[in-house]
């Protein structure tokens, strides 16, 4: 009963629609930056390297190399200022959690492509 | 304006801004106000509500008697708010709803904090304690020196009163202030206020709305 009631409130809060990406998936993360009274959006590109929590605490890690220096940038899933996230390319992987990747570099870092249906179009 | 609640837990919400704002759910009402107390007859003017139902098998003849005058079955809490606003507005037997908060922006929240038995000074009172190491032996975290012989001037080493030392923290009553109140569901019966409350998940509440 007490959740259902806490479920009820975080419902208004909630997304209602997220678009279907998976562990190993590169996407295209378009955020929205305030500078000002302007606004714009800027489009993160990377891998999916982990994908936690529940409900509105959900979040994901984006992992791309910059200038031979890796960067993560953690979104929180149901957060306005993720406009859209794309999926544009699926890695195959065998974990939940790409963590591994941080210790890797070159080209050991790229995981192979998997033919699937929500990236393909 | 005031009412009576439950707390229920704590969440959290995207504002207009987009900011995460941390929140407490407490369902409020509906109360009955139990009775109204003046000042002819009670020597105060106050406001007795209550809240959520005692059980047909556990009312006590008294407490029937008293709900009765209100034409209601005994309430599990009761509580009374001193006198706020014009006399009159509110009668025996009347319901109050969340929608009277409706035009609060921020409200205080009175409950009974969470117990935490007996406590050590570091704990209840927030004090440094003694360095880990560097020859500390059996008071890292003791209270120190509590007074000494001419502590009392002269009138032997009496304790001052009021020194603060360890012994039972929490279970008491706390007002935590100034909550802004985020949204209110008259659906529902519920009250989102930001940020954390008294008590525990479950624990009863009074929520007034704040002096400016």
């Amino acid at each position: 009963m007490k959740t259902e009631i806490l479920d009820s409130v975080e419902q208004k809060s909630l997304k209602s629609k997220i678009p279907h990406f998976e562990i190993g998936d590169t996407v295209d993360v378009h955020c929205k930056i305030q500078e000002g009274n302007k606004t714009r959006t800027q489009i993160f590109t990377g891998t999916v390297i982990a994908r936690k929590g529940r409900g509105i605490n959900e979040s994901f890690t984006v992992r791309r190399i910059v200038n031979d220096e890796g960067v993560e940038r953690n979104f929180p899933l149901h957060s306005p200022f993720v406009v859209d996230i794309k999926p544009v390319r699926s890695g195959k992987t065998r974990r939940a959690k790409l963590y591994y990747l941080r210790q890797r570099s070159g080209k050991s870092v790229r995981l192979s492509e998997r033919r699937s249906e929500h990236t393909s179009a | 304006m005031m009412i009576l609640g439950k707390k229920i837990g704590m969440t959290q919400v995207y504002d207009n801004d987009g900011r995460i704002v941390p929140v407490t759910v407490i369902q409020a009402g509906p109360c009955t106000v139990m009775q109204v107390k003046t000042t002819e007859t009670d020597g105060y003017e106050a406001v007795q509500m209550g809240i959520d139902n005692v059980k047909k098998s556990r009312q006590i003849k008294s407490q029937i008697g008293h709900a009765s005058k209100a034409n209601d079955v005994p309430k599990k809490f009761v509580r009374e708010f001193r006198f706020e606003g014009s006399p009159g507005e509110y009668k025996q037997g009347d319901k109050v709803t969340v929608e009277v908060l409706a035009e609060a922006k921020h409200v205080d929240v009175v409950g009974t904090s969470k117990g935490k038995g007996y406590a050590g000074v570091m704990k209840r009172h927030g004090f440094g304690g003694f360095p880990g190491s560097h020859g500390t032996e059996r008071k890292h975290r003791a209270g120190g020196s509590i007074g000494s012989h001419a502590s009392d001037r002269g009138h032997g080493g009496n304790v001052k009163k009021g020194k603060r030392m360890s012994g039972h923290m929490g279970n008491v009553r706390v007002t935590s202030k100034n909550h802004a109140l985020v949204s209110i569901d008259a659906e529902k019966n519920l009250l989102i206020v930001k940020g954390s409350v008294p008590g525990p998940a479950g624990g009863y509440v009074m929520v007034k709305e704040s002096k400016v």
